[in-house]
C-alpha cells in the first residue's frame, strides 16, 4: 500500500446465501491511484453494481477486504465518498436547492456557508436557472444534475458513478462527460465510473478496467494514456479507435456467456 | 337541485324526505337556536380525540407491522377483512367494559379509523423509493433523521389519503355509536328526533354533520393539494 | 439474478407457508384467549365466551332458521356485489379512458367516498322502505364507489405505449381490450372487487339492522334487543369469519395476477 493508493480491494469476494447461492463478485485486487479517472467497463450482471456497493460501504464482502484512505471498511460507509446511483435519486418533495443542500444538513457548517456552497454547485452544474425549481418539472438529465451537484457540494475525496448517465441520449452524455471531465479536474477527486458505453469508458479515463461474466473478475486493464487536459472530443484522436476496440475484443466473449445464460 | 324540484312538487312524499330548503332552514334554526352547542361540542371533542389516537396509534402499528415482515403476513388478511364488519356492534361491549360516557365512544372512534391509518402507512412506507433508502446511508443519516427527513416526506401522500379516511371513519364510528346508545351528542339528538318523528330536526342535523364532515374534507384535501403540487407536473 | 433454481424457490415457499400457518393458530388462540377474558370480566352481559358460543353456534347451525336468515344475507349481498362490480366497472372504464370525464368524476367520486355515508342512511330508508331493495341499495351505496376508483384508477395508470402496441399489431378493440388492457389492468380490478366486496357486504348488513325482518344483520340486532347475548356473539363471529376468509381467498386469487402484470 503506497502513499498513491487511495482505495485498495484485496481479493474481495461478496457471495449472497440465497436461496438460492449466488457467487456476485470476485476475487477482486484493485488498487486506485489518488486521483485517478478510473472506469469499468462489463456484461450486465457481472457484479458491477455489487462492486460499488462494497467500495462504498454498503455491503461488507464476504471475504477479503477494503481500505480507503489506509482504513478498513467495516460496513459503515466513510465520510468523503460521494455516489450517484444510476436511479434517480432526488427528492420529489424538495426544490433543486434544496436537494443539493441536503447532504449539508447535518454539518455543523453557517447557514451563509452553506448557501455559498449550494450555490455554486448549483452553477457548476448549471442548474442555476432551475434552483427554485422540482425535480418533477426536470428531464432526467436534469434530475442526473441534481444528484451530481448534490455529491459535488460535500467536497468529496471519492466520487463513484453507477451508470449515471444510462437514462440518457448520445449527445446527452457526451456533453454530461465532459462535464464529469471538468468536475473531476475542478476537484481533484479521485472518479470511479462505471458503465455500459465502451467509448465512454474509453474517452473518459486514465484507466479502464474489464470485467468478466458473473462472477466479475477483472481479466483486463488498460491504460488510455490521455492528458488530463482532454474533453469529448478526443475521440478523434487514432488511438481512441484500438482502444475501444481492445475493450470490446476482451468483452465480446463475456457478453455472449451472459446472453447465453440469460436466454 | 334535483331534490329540492322533487320534494315540492310532491313527487316524494313530504313526510319521507323534507325539500331541501327546508332542511337548511331547520338546520340554520336548530344549530343558532344554541341549544345544542353542549352537545355539538361533546361531539367534536369525541371525534378530534378518537382520530388523533387513531393517527398515533394506527402509524406505529402500520410501521411495526412494516419492519417485520412476519408480523405483516399476519396482519395483511387481517386488515383486508376489516372493515368488512359494522365496527359500532361492538359499542355495546365497550359501554359493558367502560361504561358509559366519552371513553367508549372514543374507543369506538379509534377502533373504526387506526387500522385505515395502518393500511395507508403501510402502502406509503412501500412506496418510499428504495434508492432512497441507500441514499440515506450514503450521508450517513442516523436512524432517526433517516425517517424524519426522508422516510416521512416520501411516505406523505399516502399517509394523507389514511388521514382523510381515518378522519371520517372517527366521524362516522362517533356518531354511529352515540346513535345506539347515548344520551349526549349529535348522533343522540339525530336518534332522538327520528325516534320522535321529527323530520325536520333530523334532517336538519343530519345536513349538519354531513357539512362537517365536507368541510373538514374539505380542509385536508386543500392542504393535501398544496403539499402534492410541487411533486407533479407543472 | 435469472436462473434462480425451481426447487430452491419451492422449499422456501413451503416453509413460508408452514411459518405463516404456524402464526395464524398463534393469533387464533390469542384471541380465544383474549375473548375468554372479556367474557368472563363482563359477566357475559355484552360478550358471551367462546366456548358457549361456539357450543351456541352448532346447535344454531342445525336450525332452518339460521340458514333462511343466511340466504336473504346472501341474495341481497350477491345483488348488491353483482351491481357495485359490473356498475363500477363500466363507469371506471368511462372515466378512464374519456379523460375529461375523468378528470371531473374523480375528485366528486373520493369526496363521496370519504363522506359519511351514515347521514344518508334515513334517506335511502325513507326512500326504498324497508326489505330486500333497501338492502340492496345499501350494498351498492357501499360498494360502489371503491370499484369505480379502483378501475379508474388503473385505466389511468396504463402505460401508453401499451395501447400504441396494440394499434401497431392492429389488434381489435375487443381483442385490445382481453388480450391487453384488462390483464395489465387486473391487478387493480382485483383489488377493488376485494374492497368492493366487502363493503357491499357491510352496507347489506348494516341495511339489514336498519331496514330489515330477515338476513343476519337483522339476526344480530334482534339478538341484542332481546338480550339474547350467545346469539347475538354467535351471528358476530360468523360474519366476522366469512369476511376474513373471503378477503385471503381473494388476496391469494389476486397474487398470480399482480405477478403476471409484473408489478410489486
Amino acid at each position: 500500500m503506497t502513499e498513491q493508493s487511495h482505495v485498495v480491494l484485496n481479493e474481495v469476494v461478496r457471495r449472497y446465501e440465497g436461496p438460492p447461492a449466488v457467487h456476485a463478485l470476485g476475487p477482486i485486487n484493485l488498487t486506485m491511484r489518488r486521483g485517478e479517472f478510473f472506469s469499468i467497463v462489463g456484461p450486465s450482471g457481472c457484479g458491477k453494481s455489487t462492486l460499488l456497493d462494497v467500495l462504498c460501504g454498503l455491503v461488507r464482502p464476504t471475504s477479503g477486504s477494503v481500505h480507503f484512505e489506509g482504513r478498513e471498511l467495516r460496513g459503515e460507509v466513510p465520510d468523503g465518498i460521494g455516489v450517484v446511483f444510476q436511479e434517480d435519486s432526488s427528492m420529489p418533495w424538495l426544490s433543486v436547492r434544496q436537494n443539493v443542500a441536503f447532504g449539508l444538513r447535518t454539518s455543523a457548517k453557517p447557514e451563509k456557508e452553506i448557501a455559498e456552497l449550494v450555490d455554486h454547485a448549483v452553477s457548476f452544474m448549471g442548474l442555476a436557472q432551475f434552483a427554485d425549481r422540482f425535480p418533477a418539472q426536470l428531464s432526467g438529465g436534469m434530475r442526473q444534475r441534481v444528484c451530481i451537484a448534490r455529491t459535488l457540494v460535500l467536497r468529496p475525496r471519492l466520487i463513484l458513478l453507477d451508470e449515471p448517465f444510462g437514462a440518457l441520449d448520445q449527445q446527452t452524455r457526451l456533453l454530461m462527460g465532459d462535464e464529469l471531465l471538468r468536475l473531476w479536474r475542478e476537484t481533484g477527486a479521485t472518479v470511479l465510473l462505471i458503465t455500459h458505453a465502451l467509448d465512454e469508458a474509453a474517452m473518459l479515463s486514465d484507466r479502464v478496467g474489464v470485467m468478466s461474466a458473473r462472477p466479475g473478475r477483472f481479466i483486463d486493464m488498460v491504460e488510455t494514456g490521455w492528458p488530463r487536459d482532454r474533453d469529448s472530443r478526443i475521440v478523434s484522436d487514432p488511438e481512441f479507435g484500438s482502444l475501444t476496440a481492445r475493450l470490446w475484443s476482451c468483452l465480446r466473449e463475456e457478453s455472449l456467456k451472459t446472453m447465453g445464460r440469460a436466454a | 337541485m334535483l331534490l329540492e324540484i322533487c320534494c315540492r312538487t310532491g313527487i316524494i312524499d313530504p313526510l319521507t324526505v323534507i325539500p331541501p330548503s327546508e332542511m337548511i332552514v331547520s338546520m340554520v334554526d336548530h344549530i343558532g337556536s344554541g341549544e345544542l352547542n353542549e352537545s355539538i361540542f361533546n361531539t367534536l371533542s369525541t371525534i378530534i380525540l378518537a382520530f388523533a389516537l387513531a393517527v398515533g396509534f394506527g402509524s406505529l402499528a402500520g410501521t411495526l407491522v412494516h419492519r417485520f415482515s412476519r408480523l405483516r403476513d399476519v396482519a395483511d388478511p387481517l386488515l383486508a377483512s376489516y372493515y368488512s364488519v359494522p365496527t359500532f356492534i361492538f359499542y355495546p361491549l365497550l359501554v359493558a367494559l367502560l361504561g358509559l360516557g366519552k371513553a367508549p365512544l372514543v374507543v369506538l372512534g379509534v377502533l373504526s379509523a387506526a387500522p385505515a391509518v395502518m393500511i395507508s402507512t403501510l402502502s406509503g412506507l412501500d412506496g418510499v423509493p428504495p434508492i432512497l433508502m441507500k441514499l440515506a446511508r450514503i450521508h450517513r443519516l442516523s436512524a432517526a433523521r433517516a425517517l424524519w427527513w426522508i422516510v416521512l416526506p416520501a411516505a406523505l401522500p399516502r399517509l394523507f389519503t389514511g388521514f382523510k379516511l381515518a378522519l371520517s371513519y372517527a366521524l362516522i364510528g362517533v356518531i354511529a355509536g352515540e346513535f345506539i346508545l347515548s344520551g349526549t351528542g349529535i348522533g343522540y339528538a339525530i336518534s332522538f328526533a327520528y325516534q320522535s318523528f321529527d323530520n325536520r330536526a333530523m334532517y336538519g342535523l343530519m345536513l349538519f354533520v354531513l357539512l362537517v364532515a365536507v368541510t373538514a374534507n374539505g380542509i385536508l384535501y386543500v392542504w393535501e393539494g398544496r403539499l402534492a403540487r410541487r411533486r407533479s407536473v407543472g | 439474478m435469472n436462473d434462480v433454481p425451481l426447487e430452491a424457490g419451492l422449499s422456501s415457499r413451503a416453509s413460508r407457508r408452514r411459518i405463516r400457518a404456524f402464526d395464524a393458530v398463534v393469533l387464533t388462540l390469542l384471541t380465544m384467549a383474549l375473548w375468554q377474558a372479556i367474557g368472563s370480566w363482563t359477566k357475559g352481559v355484552a360478550v358471551s365466551p367462546p366456548l358457549p358460543t361456539l357450543l351456541y353456534l352448532f346447535g344454531l347451525l342445525r336450525t332452518s332458521m339460521f340458514w333462511n336468515h343466511a340466504a336473504a344475507t346472501l341474495a341481497a349481498f350477491l345483488l348488491a356485489f353483482a351491481l357495485s362490480a359490473l356498475i363500477g366497472l363500466a363507469l371506471g372504464l368511462i372515466f378512464g379512458l374519456k379523460r375529461f370525464a375523468g378528470e371531473v368524476a374523480e375528485p366528486v367520486l373520493a369526496g363521496f367516498y370519504t363522506i359519511p355515508k351514515v347521514t344518508l342512511y334515513p334517506v335511502v330508508l325513507l326512500v326504498f322502505g324497508l326489505g330486500m331493495s333497501a338492502k340492496v341499495a345499501f350494498g351498492v351505496m357501499h360498494g360502489l364507489v371503491p370499484m369505480t376508483l379502483f378501475t379508474l384508477g388503473a385505466v389511468r395508470n396504463l402505460p401508453p405505449v401499451l395501447i400504441r402496441t396494440s394499434r401497431v399489431l392492429r389488434l381489435s378493440p375487443d381483442r385490445m381490450m382481453r388480450w391487453v388492457l384488462v390483464p395489465a389492468c387486473l391487478p387493480d380490478i382485483v383489488n377493488g372487487l376485494r374492497i368492493s366486496f366487502s363493503l357491499s357486504l357491510l352496507g347489506v348488513l348494516i341495511g339489514e339492522m336498519f331496514s330489515s325482518q330477515r338476513g343476519l344483520g337483522f339476526l344480530l340486532v334482534n339478538g341484542m334487543a332481546q338480550n339474547n347475548v350467545p346469539l347475538s356473539t354467535a351471528v358476530v363471529t360468523v360474519i366476522v369469519v366469512v369476511a376474513i376468509a373471503a378477503n385471503t381467498l381473494m388476496l391469494r386469487i389476486g397474487r398470480p395476477a399482480e405477478r403476471r402484470a409484473n408489478r410489486k
